[in-house]
């Protein structure tokens, strides 16, 4: 592993101008993933996963604003010449997004689509080395090569989605995002997508992104996870623990919202958090989770919680792990 | 847990029954007739909590379409307390009174322009019951929408994802029914939101003596709430028992696989089975899950000496009733109870 | 709950003055929404304009300027002058007063028979989308009938039916040939809505047929029809014009399009007598240029909704 990461986000803060004011998205958010690592992201929906996504390639809409750093291999994207920006895209990190099974072209062949990145990025490129690769990167993803001549309609999800991979695989990245990359897919289908994904992300050590809402995901298939709650980062630490034992009250309600098969404790006992998520627009005072916390404290409303350390290689945000904080 | 699983059992008295279901849709593209459910039996009991599970693709929805009438059988039948289903405009509309259907995606099961109180008003209205309101603010409370004036003239876009599936429960709640479907009720949620919902349909069992036939395609639901499980694969049954039978002592290759890639099921070897549920217009001969069995690949079936009946030789359709079946040629005697 | 900041819902209205709030509120947004489109805005302000001199044509122009026994006196086909802005018409009379009266006519026969268009075309569009069986495909295949059905014949098919040409005729005339693009339009919103759960929801809750029609599809299709229907006047005045010159008109009838075909009757392109001629033309333009520009407005201003509220 080299000293500089893949891809770091340095106190990333987003916020979009709406009509109704100001939306924090993404309040202050460090995170860094080093090339042969696969990173989780897990939070509800609306916690500011996908905002976080469109930093990384300055996807971001015009009524967004960014200030921070975010680092692919050390450059900052957020300053980089449009030039540079475009050459990055794909070429360096690239994104396969939530909902993007959508985002095929349905008038035109799966190859026809593999092969634009490849021309734009490889000046050198011919039509036989671009049908070559394009033969290559469906193998890569699980697909039999005649998947070239195929319409997106003439796949299932599964196939489409191994198709996306695929195109975000064209220009060789050494960054790969993926938002949600499972979620409109079935059990068995996850898993072999999931099984592909995090193949690849070793094989070829890239540092991987992987967002998701759903922790139990992550916490199986990751190196680290970082959970976000409110725009923040509420918890992060190697995956498998921060699942198994979590620190952060969130994180535990996340954790146990998906039961152990065959563990008596959880049968006939769904495990839920009461209300809803906050709408960043309106956030509450102090640590943004009290309203729904099962462990706050009197001070947990007015409190400025910060992540503090909590276990070898963990940090976590709660005054319970803040020893400097009286708990009664 | 034992006083749960005697609240419901279909020995008592079976609610519903399905009796050698089978829906066909015309093929694509002149695909020949897709069978989507091919001989499905199931018999649910008062006060039980059935979880249907399976890929998608695997006839659930269509199972649960046809138990609220929605699609008509091409032959087999469905039962409600012993009677077959009439299929008449006024025969269905007493019968949805008293079993009803809450799918999946909350967001769009609400008409955008109707207000929370017209959405759970729908029922009692269109059915001439006593007290409009009343009912509307009863259902609401019981669904967890409290206080509930607070929400009548809201509109869906300005509820989150769980108030909306809750406001959708209460409309079917509005109406007192036996017995409600549920297609995937939370799949649409957040994790966080997914158990209180689930908490929710375990409390109306309680309360009310609610029936609930649960589809879903996840595992960990099933542990939550329900008290038996069927699996089903392309059409058919194909485990049937209650949750810990098949859940800690799955049977089926099927339901091994089904139950080792969630997650969290981390001392399980996880069997990602390759390709996705096939075309129900071409359903394989012999067992239809040979082409994708682990079993039957890795040579489990052939050293038992089945490999040729998985490929060509029909299995027998599981009955309704019985303890913990599964239709493979691997498990012993079909139908019989399966020693643990 | 916490949501509930969102909507400001002051506790101590009553919920029918929260939803009179509720329904100015949108009414507003709406308006906003509208008057933000300049395109809209001129359309507006041109329709009001004929509106008012249509409303106040008999203020303007006594009803006798146009009775062709009190006009005799007066010299045809004079080019404009003080006495008459616009000049006279083959039988003196003073256009400007026949061009007035006639936005009366045109407006009468555009709404009317748009009117007329609307209800047929949500009726039978709602009815071929929702029902799947023989009466729908039925219903589709009448509205493909009369889409391809060239108009000209087969306005002059029904005017000969109808027989007696006066007002009433040529709007059902307009009417009954106007429903097509409508209908397929809202079969097609229809199509959309049927596929939604909340479709599916209502059936299982009971709704009739009727029911799921009228609670369901009807408000979710109502935005588009009326964006449709205004476009609709614009086609109908239009085609009154297009009856009229070809003499399927009434002829008794002081409109724009009799006006036109009357002064192509009188020679007026070749005599080079352009008051007759150029005056109700433009009109025609800026009316349907005026139906035009709304419709379009409230096609942007009501799609986007269509989903959400
Ligand atoms: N373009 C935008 N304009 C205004 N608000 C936005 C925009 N995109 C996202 N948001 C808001 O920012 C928050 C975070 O959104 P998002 O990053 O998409 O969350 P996630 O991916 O975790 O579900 C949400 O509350 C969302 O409503
Ligand atoms: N209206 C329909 N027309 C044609 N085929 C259908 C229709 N509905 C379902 N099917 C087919 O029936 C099979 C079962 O579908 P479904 O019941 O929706 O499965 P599940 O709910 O388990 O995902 C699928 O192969 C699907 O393509
Ligand atoms: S700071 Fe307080 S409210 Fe926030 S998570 Fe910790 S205990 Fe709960
Ligand atoms: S019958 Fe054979 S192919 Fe089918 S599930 Fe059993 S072992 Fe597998
Ligand atoms: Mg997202
Ligand atoms: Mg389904």
């Amino acid at each position: 592993m080299s000293d500089v990461a893949a891809l770091e986000l340095r106190d990333v803060h987003v916020t979009y101008r709406t009509r109704e004011g100001p939306v924090p998205a993404v309040r202050g958010v460090d995170l860094s993933v080093f090339a042969g690592e696969v990173v989780g992201v897990a939070g509800e929906s609306g916690c500011g996963k996908s905002t976080i996504v469109s930093t990384i390639l300055r996807l971001f809409p015009a009524s967004a604003t960014v200030t921070g750093e975010v680092l692919l291999d050390g450059e900052n994207v957020l300053t980089m010449r449009w030039g540079r920006m475009r050459a990055v895209r794909w070429g360096v990190a690239s994104v396969v997004f939530q909902g993007a099974l959508h985002s095929l072209n349905p008038i035109q062949r799966i190859g026809t689509q593999l092969v634009e990145p490849i021309f734009l990025h490889d000046k050198l490129a011919t039509d036989n080395s671009a049908a070559t690769k394009v033969r290559t990167l469906l193998e890569q993803v699980g697909l039999p090569a005649r998947h070239a001549d195929a319409y997106p309609h003439q796949l299932s999800g599964g196939q489409k989605q191994r198709v996306m991979i695929a195109l975000a695989l064209a220009c060789d990245p050494q960054v790969l995002i993926c938002d949600e990359p499972t979620t409109a897919l079935d059990v068995m289908v996850q898993a072999q997508i999931l099984e592909l994904l995090i193949g690849i992300a070793r094989e070829r050590s890239m540092a991987m992104l992987l967002i998701s809402h759903d922790l139990s995901v992550l916490g199986t298939s990751c190196d680290r996870v970082a959970v976000m709650y409110a725009g923040r980062i509420i918890e992060h630490g190697p995956a498998r623990a921060v699942f198994d034992w979590p620190e952060h009250p969130y994180t535990r309600a996340l954790s146990s919202a998906f039961p152990t098969i065959g563990d008596a404790a959880s049968r006939y006992a769904p495990s839920g958090l009461p209300g809803d998520p906050p709408f960043p627009g309106d956030l509450p005072s102090g640590c943004p989770f009290h309203p729904r916390c099962p462990s706050a404290l009197p001070v947990c409303p007015t409190v400025d919680v910060k992540l503090l350390p909590a276990g070898p290689g963990r940090t976590a945000a709660c005054v319970l792990v803040d020893q400097s904080v009286p708990t009664r | 847990m034992s006083e749960r699983a005697a609240v419901g059992s279909v020995a008592s008295e079976p609610v519903i029954e399905v009796d050698d279901l089978v829906v066909t849709f015309r093929g694509r593209r002149g695909g020949g007739t897709a069978r989507a459910l091919d001989g499905v039996n199931l018999a649910v009991g008062r006060g039980e909590i059935v979880a249907l599970v399976g890929e998608s693709g695997c006839g659930k929805t269509t199972l649960a379409r046809s138990i609220l009438g929605l699609e008509r059988p091409a032959s087999g039948e469905v039962r409600f307390q012993g009677e077959p289903l009439g299929y008449g405009g006024r025969a269905l509309k007493a019968y949805r009174r008293r079993v009803q259907l809450v799918l999946q995606d909350p967001t769009g099961s609400l008409n955008p322009r109707q207000t929370v109180y017209e959405a759970v008003a729908e029922g009692p209205r269109v059915h001439r019951m006593a007290d409009e309101s009343g009912r509307v603010v009863k259902a609401l409370s019981q669904a967890g929408i409290r206080p509930p004036e607070r929400f009548f003239l809201r509109y869906p876009h300005e509820l989150s994802g769980g108030q909306r599936q809750r406001v959708v429960i209460a409309g079917a709640l509005a109406l007192n029914p036996e017995v409600i479907v549920a297609d995937e009720p939370v799949s649409s949620l957040d994790a966080s939101v997914r158990g209180e919902i689930l908490a929710l349909l375990l409390q109306l069992r309680e309360e009310l003596e609610l029936t609930l036939l649960v589809v879903t395609h996840d595992l960990g639901l099933a542990w939550n709430i329900a008290d038996r499980l069927v699996v089903m694969y392309l059409g058919r049954v194909v485990e049937d028992g209650t949750t810990e039978q098949v859940l800690n002592n799955p049977q089926h290759p099927y339901t091994k696989a089904l139950l080792s890639v969630v997650p969290e099921m981390e001392q399980v070897e996880s069997i990602v089975l390759t390709g996705e549920t096939p075309d129900c217009a071409r359903i394989p001969t012999g067992c239809r899950f040979h082409p994708r069995c682990p079993a039957y690949a890795s040579g489990e079936a052939e050293a038992a000496g089945i490999a040729a009946d998985c490929r060509s030789r029909e299995l027998p359709i599981l009955g309704a009733t019985g303890g913990h079946r599964a239709a493979c040629w691997l498990v012993p005697a079909g139908d019989a109870p399966i020693p643990r | 709950m916490r949501r509930a900041s969102t909507v400001t819902t002051p506790r101590k209205l009553s919920p029918y003055a929260i939803a009179r709030t509720r329904r100015k509120k949108s009414l507003q947004r709406f308006a906003q929404a509208f008057f933000g489109q300049p395109a809209g805005v001129i359309g507006l302000v041109i329709l009001s304009v004929f509106v008012l001199l249509a409303v106040s044509a008999p203020l303007l122009f006594d009803r006798e300027m146009l009775d062709i026994t009190k006009t005799l006196g007066n010299e045809s086909l004079e080019p404009p002058n003080g006495d008459f802005w616009l000049g006279t018409d083959e039988n003196g009379r003073s256009i400007l007063a026949v061009l007035v009266w006639g936005a009366r006519a045109s407006l009468v026969v555009g709404l009317a028979a748009s009117l007329i268009s609307m209800v047929l075309g949500t009726l039978i569009g709602i009815g071929s989308g929702h029902y799947t069986g023989l009466a729908g495909s039925a219903l589709q295949r009448l509205t493909d009938w009369f889409l391809v059905i060239p108009f000209i014949p087969l306005v002059v098919v029904l005017a000969a039916v109808l027989g007696q040409r006066g007002l009433g005729t040529i709007v059902l005339v307009l009417g009954v040939t106007s429903w097509p693009g409508t209908a397929r339009l809202v079969r097609a919103q229809t199509l959309s809505v049927e596929g939604r759960p909340y479709l599916e929801r209502a059936k299982v809750l009971g709704d009739s047929d009727w029911q799921q029609m009228t609670k369901h599809v009807l408000p979710n299709v109502m935005p588009l029809v009326i964006a449709n229907t205004t476009l609709t006047v614009a086609i109908v005045i239009l085609s009154e014009t297009t009856l009229a010159f070809l003499g399927l008109g009434d002829p008794f009838l002081d409109s724009w399009g009799t006006m036109l075909d009357k002064a192509t009757g009188a020679g007026a392109a070749s005599t080079g007598a352009w008051w007759y001629l150029l005056p109700p033309g433009i009109c025609v333009i800026l009316v349907v240029l005026a139906f035009t520009l709304i419709g379009r407005t409230l096609e942007v201003v009501l799609n986007p909704r269509l989903g959400s509220e």
